[in-house]
C-alpha cells in the first residue's frame, strides 16, 4: 500500500502549480479560472487521501460539496467573462479598473 | 506492486498535465491538458478507494466544467500573444514565491514522515461499513448526517444557475418584434374602438 505521504505530496505539487499559474498567467483571466480548479482538485485530492488512511467518511463528503462549490464558480465565471468580453472586447486583468473609486 | 505502478504512473501523469495546463500557449490545449488532469486524479482517487468521488470527477469536471471551459475559450475571440506579455517579466518571482510555498508544505510532511506531527485519528463514526459499497456508504452518510448541508449544496448550484443566466441573458429586440404583454392585456374595448355615426356623404374623420 503506497503511503500517505505519497498522496499529501502529489496533492501539495498540484496546489503550487495551481498558485504559480496565477502567477504566471496574470493577464489571462480563463487560464487563471483553470489554475483555481487545479488548486480545488488538489485539496480534494488530499480529503479523499485522508478519508481513506483516517477510515472515515467525511472527507469524501465534503470533497463532494468542494465539487459543488467548483462548479458554481467555474459557472458564475465564465459568465462574468463572457460578458466582461461583450462590454470591453478583451479579456485582460489589468484593464478591470472600472470600480476604482 | 501493481499498485505501485498505477500510482506512479497517475501521480506523474497529474503533475506533468497541470505543468502543461498553466503553460501553454493555446488556452485550448490548456483545458485539453487540465481535462487529462481530472482523469488522471480520479484515478489515483480509485486507488485510494472512493470509486464514487472519482466518477464524479469525471462526469462533473471532465463532462460539465471542462466542456464549458471549452466553450468560452472557442466563443471569445481574444488576442492570445498580447495576454501572454507579462509571463517571462513574472517568471522569476512566481517560481520563487512556488518553491517557498512548496519547502513549506514539504516541510509540514517531512514533520509528519518523522514523527514529529501525528495524524489525528477518526472517531469511527462515519468509519465505511465495508461489507457494502463505497457509494452505498457515502449515500447512507449524505441523506442522513449531512442532509441540510447537501441541501444548502443545491441552493449554491440554482443560485449559480440563475446567476449565469441573469447575468449572460440579454433581450434580442431586433429578431423578434417587441410584443408588450402588459399593454396587450390592459387594451379594453372602450379604448380600442369609438362609434361614429357619419352623415351619408361626407365620410368619417378619425
Amino acid at each position: 500500500m503506497i503511503g500517505i505521504q505519497h498522496y499529501i505530496i502529489v496533492s501539495a505539487i498540484l496546489f503550487v502549480l495551481g498558485v504559480l499559474g496565477i502567477f504566471l498567467n496574470r493577464k489571462n483571466v480563463i487560464v487563471i479560472l483553470m489554475a483555481i480548479e487545479l488548486i480545488l482538485l488538489a485539496v480534494n485530492i488530499n480529503l479523499v487521501a485522508f478519508s481513506a488512511f483516517l477510515g472515515d467518511l467525511t472527507g469524501q463528503i465534503f470533497a463532494m460539496f468542494v465539487l459543488t462549490v467548483a462548479a458554481g464558480e467555474a459557472a458564475i465565471g465564465l459568465a462574468i467573462l463572457v460578458i466582461f468580453f461583450r462590454d470591453r472586447g478583451t479579456i485582460a486583468v489589468d484593464d478591470v479598473n472600472r470600480m476604482k473609486g | 506492486m501493481i499498485q505501485a505502478i498505477a500510482f506512479y504512473l497517475f501521480a506523474t501523469m497529474v503533475i506533468a498535465s497541470g505543468v502543461l495546463t498553466i503553460m501553454s500557449r493555446n488556452p485550448v490545449h490548456s483545458v485539453l491538458w487540465l481535462i487529462l488532469a481530472f482523469f488522471n486524479a480520479a484515478g489515483l482517487m480509485v486507488l485510494l478507494g472512493a470509486e464514487f468521488i472519482a466518477m464524479l470527477l469525471v462526469v462533473v469536471y471532465v463532462g460539465a466544467v471542462a466542456v464549458l471551459f471549452l466553450f468560452v475559450v472557442m466563443m471569445l475571440d481574444v488576442d492570445m500573444a498580447e495576454l501572454r506579455a507579462g509571463f517571462i517579466k513574472n517568471f522569476p518571482l512566481g517560481i520563487a514565491i512556488a518553491l517557498i510555498l512548496l519547502a513549506e508544505l514539504v516541510l509540514g510532511i517531512g514533520a509528519l514522515q518523522a514523527g514529529a506531527l501525528e495524524l489525528g485519528t477518526a472517531t469511527g463514526e462515519n468509519a465505511p461499513n465495508l461489507a457494502v459499497s463505497n457509494i452505498t456508504n457515502i449515500g447512507a452518510l449524505l441523506y442522513s448526517k449531512y442532509i441540510f448541508v447537501f441541501e444548502a449544496a443545491g441552493l449554491i448550484l440554482l443560485v449559480a444557475m440563475i446567476g449565469a443566466i441573469v447575468l449572460t441573458h440579454r433581450d434580442l429586440k431586433t429578431t423578434r418584434g417587441h410584443q408588450n404583454i402588459t399593454k396587450q392585456v390592459r387594451r379594453n374595448p372602450k379604448e380600442a374602438t369609438q362609434m361614429k355615426q357619419p352623415t351619408v356623404g361626407e365620410g368619417v374623420e378619425l
